[in-house]
């Protein structure tokens, strides 16, 4: 990969001048970044670390939220929010394998974007609130396509707040090379109605899928869901499967959440 | 180029390093500790897998400029002081859980990291755990012997076969 200026440093305020430099980069856990310099796909010239600002990490309750530090490993949510947010804490001890999960951050994972990428998936199914440097993003409007967001150049995600759902769960169906989700349904039950959010089918990126909300809103079981169909329409179509093939799991993968919530 | 400190094994280490040398870099090039093995270079193998503060590392996929001060364990690292086998790595050699040897160095860390966590895992939870650790002679059922017995427990029989 091409050389780089390393920079670390250790508030938020240095991070955002660093930052300035528009062809510096930000680095969390590394766990896409670093690849994807390996494969010259990202040539920065300076890499700002933003591991090691310690404001920027952290799980605590607060209300009816469960605040986490952008820079906290997805093991640490794993192990932290279990008493508060099952369903979350699940989902955050699915990615990858261990060793991804020590490194790999919920800032890093929500401001790339990926498609196929499980936190997108509970940011939106929560209707989370993303945090950054300079004001708070709703999910809904947060994320805007595959590998894009809301982020401004050089803004900075900080916090996460997830509103903590009644029950919930994420039903994953493994790429079992990339340890992705080949598609992944993330649904959280509130006293407001029902959310439910896709991952790893739509060439768009997470999306709330309206009408198994509306069902599940009157009666929380997969049953009011048997019959329900996601239309494969700008699914993606790859090597592991097709649109209709996605569109099927869609269905599959929340009944199986609905049924695994608690 | 700047020098970055570490804690390798228990031994302070320095070395001058860019911001793109990797950790497995540092550890393999720049000290020589060469039991660390880069299988993939792309994050999923877990050939290179280290514990840095204790936890499982890709040490392909982090910068050594990143763990600056970090208490890093290689394999290296995981024999008995008088240089005989560790615990772990004479499970590995008693239960043969290993052909070539490519993929050993990480799975004996990676089993490091299990069994800190979870002294007594069971079959499932070690398969689970090794999960990002590939190995493409055994067909991991040697593996997961072996660190059923690294754990005291029974490597008689397992329910996969």
């Amino acid at each position: 990969m091409h050389n780089f200026d390393f920079v670390k440093p250790s508030s938020v305020a240095e991070a955002v001048a660093a930052l300035a430099n528009e062809d510096a980069l930000p680095l969390s856990g590394g766990q896409t970044l670093i690849p994807s310099m390996k494969a010259r796909l990202n040539a920065p010239e300076t890499l700002v670390s933003l591991t090691g600002i310690d404001e920027l990490k952290g799980v605590c309750v607060d209300g009816g939220s469960l605040v986490i530090g952008a820079a906290t490993t997805h093991a640490t949510v794993a192990a932290e929010a279990a008493s508060h947010f099952p369903g979350l804490a699940a989902l955050a001890g699915q990615i990858g394998d261990p060793a991804v999960r020590n490194r790999g951050t919920l800032g890093g994972s929500l401001a790339n974007n990926d498609p196929s990428a499980c936190y997108p998936a509970a940011a939106l199914g929560t209707g989370a609130t993303v945090v950054t440097n300079t004001r708070e993003i709703a999910a809904d409007d947060y994320f805007q396509g595959m590998f894009t967001t809301a982020l401004e150049e050089g803004e900075i995600i900080t916090s996460v707040r997830f509103p903590i759902a009644e029950k919930s769960a994420y039903a994953k169906f493994l790429q079992p090379a990339s340890r992705f989700a080949l598609t992944g349904v993330f649904v959280a039950k509130y006293a407001s109605g029902v959310r439910v959010a896709v991952t790893g089918a739509s060439e768009n990126g997470v999306f709330r899928w309206a009408e198994a909300e509306a069902a599940l809103s009157q009666d929380f079981s997969a049953d009011a869901i048997a019959d329900l169909k996601c239309s494969p329409d700008e699914m993606i179509s790859d090597l592991h499967g097709t649109p209709e093939y996605r569109a099927h799991l869609v269905g599959v993968m929340t009944r199986r959440a609905v049924a695994a919530a608690r | 180029m700047s020098q970055v400190k570490m804690k390798v094994n228990g031994r302070e280490v320095s070395a001058a390093t860019e911001g793109r040398t990797l950790l497995s870099s540092y550890l393999r090039d720049l000290l020589g500790l060469t039991g660390t093995h880069v299988g993939c270079d792309t994050s999923q193998c877990g050939a290179c897998v280290v514990l840095v503060d204790g936890k499982a590392v890709k040490s392909c996929t982090a910068f050594a400029a990143d763990l600056e001060g970090a208490e890093v364990t290689t394999v290296e690292g995981m024999a008995n002081p008088d240089g005989s086998l560790g615990r772990i790595q004479q499970a590995f050699q008693d239960y043969h859980g290993l052909q070539c040897g490519f993929c050993t160095p990480g799975m004996v860390m990676s089993t490091a990291a299990l069994l800190a966590e979870n002294p007594k895992p069971s079959e499932e939870e070690v398969r689970h755990y090794l999960e990002g650790n590939i190995c493409r002679c055994t067909g991991y059922q040697n593996i997961v012997r072996a660190v059923m017995a690294a754990s005291g427990q029974d490597a008689g029989a397992l329910a996969a076969e």
